[in-house]
């Protein structure tokens, strides 16, 4: 399954599910909601952590955290 | 409307809360706790009419009332709790009109427990900028509560808010009457809830769900409450984070029907602002991204100790040059040295140290402001996390220069529990700037200022080795200490990355004042009270030997007169007191390390702080040697120290280096000791602190003196 992980810089998806509970409780609470479109952002120096621009604003995550947005591409 | 009415501010953090709470209050802000939990709470008074003067709290910033950090919790033990002291009579909530969505989540929540909000609509200058246009109008008539555009920064609008904030005091507008909210817990539960309403005596349905959510963090409740509402969530088969996750969904369903009208969005919602996307390209880049962040680190350093030390020389001499003229006015007697050698030299060592933390937390509060911050911890978090830390832990450990007690406090910022016990366990190891008057002085008597490279002298090169030898041991321990602690939650490292900001002049001086005001009041008092104490123990001794040493001293001495017996006399006197008693006594134990009983004296001294160290060097130096001779300084002083034993001087480099050594590591600061105990509740973890410095300490204390011998 694709994640947010898994995105190239610029590229957009659409968020699908979480793998994780907690995280997704903060996630969706940031406005990161199933059908939210997202597009990374910027990779960190190392390539940890990542950025996504998701409802409007930037937001910053763990590689492993990303990996646990799964995401399916835009139409 | 009540005589002084309490007005809460909640928001999202970065939405301007912080900015609105210091244009409402200004310098009528005071810092203190919230009652039962140790949480810093600001809190100022805001005039609404003549007559009526509010008191607002500025709660922690937050993005919805299930708090993920310890700060946060705060929120909803206040507003789930009508009995508590600071449960507000109206809530003022603000809201980054450019972010609308997410903020308004947070305000369904707190609108659904039953509170009179009203809406600041704060960014909305940001909000045109990314073609977003909200209408106040039709968002008040959706939302049912009072919308006010306000722009905290310049303080447009605050009147306005006023307005809104008395009109909703006389009248309070409440979503939920009838029975009416954003969310309803009772569609899914309707006897689950009812059952927590009527135990609990409640009336809404929304606050109940937070009793079967959060009972757990509710400190008004008691064990035997807790356990009931386990059995309750047993009872009606409840999930919890499934529910929440429901909640959170169902909200930002119904915030999207409300707003559809009154929010006209752009045709892009995912592209940065222009010069955000800009800086973040050199900020965030691998090679210039670690460049500029050095270049800051430097103008830190530069800044704290060069241009800060022009104000402390002045502070400095000022400090005894009033001593000197209280000397020469005042009748000479044990009052009198009591005011100016105990009293006024304490003093004169806190205020020393305002340059330094004002410097440092001045430009701390910069980079906050800006947005630059939040770009270090993006940059560094890979590389900390080698070290068992978070790259939020990167502003404890900067502010750790300036003092660790506010540096260990900012490590609350840091979700996961083991990272941020990492953080606060290391971070008294960075040099902070108690530790640099002695630095100073010993790097002073022991090293040639010989010029290096042109631009740097051997000292300076010296003082910042100190300074590298404490980071590198901060990280080096936090690497050790990793393997011992067990991990027992996760914590996440997702964060909003504000856009790039020209920071608030006003808010970075108000951030300053409060830094050196809790310095001065906290440190300032321990300082002081030792300063005296010590006096007292170096001044007076068991039974009459002081009294009689004058006449002990002639009678060994028959030949001595004028300033070399006075001289004899003082330093018999010394001895002989009980701090004389106390350092005889804990000579053998630090003779290793090459130190005699004077420098015990001050070892136990600076036991509770390490800045009481110089000012006892020089109290135990000016009373060992009679006073008046001219060249007084405690530096002039320690050079003329002569070592009994060798008859060379005392300061020879290995005991200069055993001495810099020492305090590079001791955990020597009953403040930081206290905060650490605040902050990991209990007193396992300021123990370990406690030993394991002290034992590096003594430790390569040792090593060094043996080595340089």
């Amino acid at each position: 399954m694709k994640t947010i992980a898994d995105l190239k810089i610029g590229e957009r998806a659409f968020v699908k599910a979480f793998r994780q509970v907690d995280l997704s409780l903060k996630l969706l609470e940031m406005g990161c909601l199933p059908g939210s479109e997202v597009m990374l952002d910027f990779i960190a120096p190392f390539g940890d952590p990542l950025g996504i621009q998701v409802n409007g604003y930037c937001l910053a995550l763990r590689k492993d955290e990303a990996a646990t947005v799964l995401v399916e591409d835009s139409i | 409307m009540k005589k002084t009415p309490t007005i809460a501010l909640i928001g999202n953090p970065n939405s301007g809360k912080s900015s609105l709470f210091n244009q409402l209050t200004g310098l009528r802000q005071k810092v203190g706790n919230f009652p039962s939990v140790t949480i810093e709470k600001k809190s100022g008074t805001w005039l609404l009419d003549p007559k009526t003067e509010s008191i607002v709290i500025d709660l922690p910033g937050l993005y919805s009332l299930y708090p993920k950090s310890l700060d946060e919790r705060v929120v909803i033990d206040i507003l789930a709790n009508p009995a508590h002291e600071n449960y507000p009579d109206v809530v003022v909530m603000v809201a980054d009109a450019s972010n609308l969505k997410r903020n308004l989540l947070l305000f369904t929540q707190v609108a659904d427990l039953g509170l009179p909000v009203v809406l600041a609509l704060n960014m909305l200058d940001v909000a045109r900028d990314k073609h977003l246009q909200v209408n106040a109008v039709k968002l008040a008539m959706k939302l049912g509560v009072p919308v006010v555009r306000i722009n905290a920064r310049v303080g447009e609008g605050l009147d306005n808010l006023k307005q809104a904030v008395v009109q909703t005091l006389e009248r309070p507008v409440i979503t939920t009457l009838n029975q009416k909210y954003f969310f309803n817990p009772a569609d899914q539960f309707p006897e689950l809830i009812n059952d927590v309403k009527r135990t609990n005596q409640l009336s809404n349905n929304y606050l109940a769900l937070h009793y079967v959510q959060q009972h757990d963090i509710f400190s008004f409740l008691n064990t035997e409450k807790r356990v009931a509402f386990d059995q309750l969530i047993e009872k009606y088969d409840f999930k919890e984070s499934g529910f929440q996750a429901a909640e959170t969904m169902h909200r930002y369903a119904v915030i999207d029907g409300l707003v559809k009208d009154s929010v006209k969005a752009a045709d892009d919602f995912l592209v940065k602002p222009l010069w955000t996307k800009r800086l973040d390209a050199i900020l965030l880049h691998p090679f210039w991204g670690y460049a500029v962040f050095l270049m800051v680190l430097l103008t830190i350093f530069q800044a704290v100790f060069t241009l800060a030390t022009y104000p402390m020389d002045m502070i400095d001499a000022g400090v005894s040059a009033l001593n000197d003229w209280l000397k020469q006015q005042l009748p000479p007697g044990a009052l009198t040295d009591l005011l100016t050698d105990g009293l006024i030299a304490g003093i004169g060592g806190v205020v020393i140290f305002i340059p330094q933390i004002a410097f440092l937390f001045f430009l701390v509060a910069l980079l906050e402001e800006s947005g630059y911050m939040a770009r270090v911890m993006v940059i560094m978090d890979k590389l900390m996390r080698k070290f068992g830390l978070n790259g939020k832990s990167v502003v404890p450990l900067i502010s750790g220069v300036a003092c660790a007690v506010p540096a260990i406090m900012s490590a609350r910022s840091i979700g996961n529990r083991k990272e941020r016990l990492l953080t606060i366990l290391v971070t008294p190891l960075m040099s902070c700037s108690a530790r640099l008057p002695i630095f100073t002085i010993l790097i002073a008597l022991v090293v040639p200022a010989t010029p290096v490279l042109g631009f740097f002298t051997l000292q300076g090169l010296t003082l910042m080795g100190l300074y590298l030898l404490g980071l590198v041991s901060a990280l080096l321990s936090a690497w050790v200490i990793k393997g011992m602690v067990k991990n027992t939650e996760r914590g996440y490292f997702v964060m909003e990355m504000p856009t790039y900001k020209t920071p608030r002049w006003y808010h970075v001086g108000l951030s300053v004042w409060d830094s050196v005001k809790s310095f001065v009041t906290e440190a300032g008092k321990i300082i002081v009270a030792i300063s005296i104490i010590l006096w007292v123990l170096a001044s007076y001794g068991p039974g009459d030997t002081i009294a009689r040493a004058e006449e002990t001293v002639q009678k060994s001495n028959p030949a001595l007169e004028g300033a070399t017996l006075d001289n004899a006399v003082a330093a018999y006197k010394l001895e002989h007191s009980y701090a004389g008693h106390f350092g005889k006594f804990i000579e053998p134990a630090i003779a290793p390390l090459g130190y005699d009983w004077k420098i015990g004296i001050a070892l136990l001294a600076s036991f509770a702080a390490r800045e009481v160290f110089v000012g006892t060097m020089s109290t135990i130096y000016s009373i060992g040697s009679a006073a008046d001779d001219d060249n007084g300084t405690i530096k002039a002083r320690m050079r003329a120290e002569i070592n009994p034993k060798t008859g060379k001087p005392m300061y020879t480099p290995a005991l200069a280096f055993s001495l810099l050594i020492f305090y590079v590591f001791a955990m020597m600061c009953m403040s930081t000791i206290a905060v650490v105990y605040r902050e990991t509740h209990g007193w396992k973890w300021p123990l370990i602190q406690l030993a394991y410095m002290t034992a590096l300490a003594y430790g390569l204390a040792f090593v060094t003196y043996q080595l340089l011998k």
